[in-house]
């Protein structure tokens, strides 16, 4: 482009930086920079350590061609068992507990003192992880797969409970209002006004969560709160990988056949 | 719509007969389902330790308060070593997790029937596996530390990143990739000025939401060995020292407040 014409044309279009004022634009770029700079340089990587640990590694990759189901068939049956019935209970109860905790956190159908009540107990479980409501429980409860029942269904109160209490607040007034209208007393209300609209999402949730439940199962064994984790640790601490690559096969299995199933049943159900 | 004569009136119903009875049979396999996972559940409990939970609780709520304040100076290291985790792991994780997606994603994939079910396979795998377990994988092969969890930390996001971000580039507006291909440009400049745009703000909305995550997986990665303030906690837990570990407890809630306000700020700013 020659200069006159480009002179006529103007400027060429340039795209606006995301943070408009210059200084605290590289002010930021500098700062993100320089933290990046110390966090690599406070990690002090023993590279002697981590070619000694190649060979492991390469044995790990080349036990997934050869994983070894049989050997320990018993542990891995009953470590899985063990999670499956966790996941199961665990989601059954704590579904059951986050409907009417999700009833009384939508702020358009609770009284202010239940709202905060129930918004408080969703903080609660939702700033907890998992695995230390697990240390905690296994620690009051003893082993054993009731500590991780326990925490699976709290952990799912605070997902399911205010997913759901977002739904249910963006949910069509008009409805509810017209079964209100009717002269229906609170239970048929919610039953017939609020429960149709919000009954897609809750099963697509729960469907969600009893995914969740079962990859977190796996790991709560890790601090004895039962499942197939522990089976798991076992096998890395023996270095058998061919044992641990078929508990990992199985559970990418189980977790894909389950999320295959959620969405046909999510596809029958909106 | 099913209807029923009753007394010569007729009566809506929700279901038919037969649909109804379906049903009953269907909860009643559930319940049956339930009562089984109890009753194992209940065989393979101490109830004598249930019994007594009340007590034990209430033991370890007296030992565990008031928390050991002084402690805190020991905590420094290992928290600015848990951020570390997570937001190098997350930027590993973001640059692995690009070309999956693209890989992935119908519209941008070389290749549907090859490559695409391999990019599907890397999400699915990487995903469904905790950072936990990523951890002690990593630390049976690299040893333990903060390596071993930055790196098990990258190869858990990687799945969720990619998952995301191939729907974004899937559902992008097609006519403006059209807009570009007509000016006669080439793959990587379609790519450049027609694709990348629509999926930025989507990208920089997964890169704050994992690195919030990410805070929350990695101050538990110690407990594993993988470095963190979790190492702290599980040293703490050994040796039965409750008030380290109440404060511990505290320091961890107060880092995951801090992510969640941080990571709802920056996609308040982008979106």
């Amino acid at each position: 482009m020659s200069t006159e014409l480009a002179a006529i044309v103007g400027k060429p279009w340039k795209k606006p930086p995301f943070v408009q004022r210059p200084w605290l634009r590289w002010a930021l770029m500098i700062g993100f920079a320089a933290y990046l700079v110390a966090a690599f340089l406070t990690i002090d990587v023993n590279w002697s350590r981590v070619y000694e640990g190649l060979e492991r590694g390469k044995q790990f990759v080349l036990a997934f061609t050869s994983p070894d189901f049989t050997s320990r068939s018993g542990d891995i049956w009953d470590g899985m068992l063990e999670s499956v019935i966790m996941t199961v209970a665990a989601s059954v109860v704590g579904i059951a507990i986050s409907i009417p905790i999700a009833l009384g956190a939508a702020r358009n159908i609770a009284p202010l003192p239940i709202y905060l009540i129930c918004r408080s107990i969703i903080a609660v479980s939702r700033a907890l992880q998992e695995i230390i409501v697990a240390i905690l429980l296994v620690a009051i409860f003893g082993f054993g797969p009731l500590a991780g029942f326990l925490t699976l269904s709290f952990a799912t109160i605070g997902f399911l409970s205010k997913l759901l209490a977002e739904d249910i607040e963006s949910m069509d007034r008009v409805q509810a209002e017209a079964i209100k209208a009717s002269g229906a007393k609170w239970s048929q209300w919610i039953n017939y006004g609020v429960q149709p609209q919000v009954m897609p999402r809750l099963i697509g949730l729960s469907m969600y969560r009893i995914d969740i439940n079962f990859r977190e199962s796996a790991i709560l064994g890790l601090v004895g709160a039962g499942g197939i984790g522990a089976t798991l640790n076992t096998a890395f601490d023996r270095y058998e990988y061919d044992t641990a690559a078929a508990i990992l096969l199985i559970i990418i299995g189980v977790v894909m056949a389950l999320e295959y199933l959620s969405g046909i049943i999510r596809e029958r159900v909106q | 719509m099913p209807m029923r004569e009753a007394g010569g009136q007729k009566l809506w119903q929700r279901r038919t007969g037969r649909e109804s009875l379906f049903h009953w049979v269907l909860w009643l396999i559930g319940i049956a389902i339930f009562a089984y996972c109890w009753q194992q559940i209940s065989e393979a409990t101490t109830w004598f330790f249930v019994w007594d939970a009340p007590r034990i609780a209430g033991d370890i709520w007296d030992r565990a308060t008031p928390p050991k304040w002084e402690y805190i100076t020991q905590l420094g290291e290992p928290i600015w070593d848990t951020l570390n985790i997570a937001t190098l792991g997350t930027i590993i994780a973001l640059l692995l997790a690009v070309p999956v997606a693209f890989l992935a994603a119908r519209n941008t994939t070389p290749s549907r029937v090859f490559i695409r079910p391999i990019a599907l396979l890397i999400i699915v795998s990487t995903r469904s596996i905790n950072s936990l377990i990523w951890a002690l994988l990593l630390i049976a092969i690299i040893g333990p530390g903060v390596f071993a969890g930055v790196v098990a930390i990258a190869i858990r996001s990687i799945g969720f990143c990619a998952k995301l971000l191939y729907e974004a580039i899937e559902e992008i507006d097609q006519t403006q990739v059209e807009a570009i291909t007509a000016t006669g440009a080439s793959r990587w400049q379609v790519m450049a000025y027609g694709i990348l745009p629509q999926i930025m703000p989507a990208f920089a909305g997964i890169a704050v939401f994992r690195w919030d995550i990410n805070i929350r997986e990695s101050t538990v990665l110690g407990l594993v060995g993988a470095g963190g303030i979790g190492l702290q906690l599980s040293a703490s837990l050994n040796v039965l020292a409750w008030p380290q570990v109440s404060l511990i407890l505290l320091v961890i809630l107060m880092a995951v407040v801090i992510s969640e306000w941080v990571s709802a700020k920056v996609r308040g700013a982008i979106i």
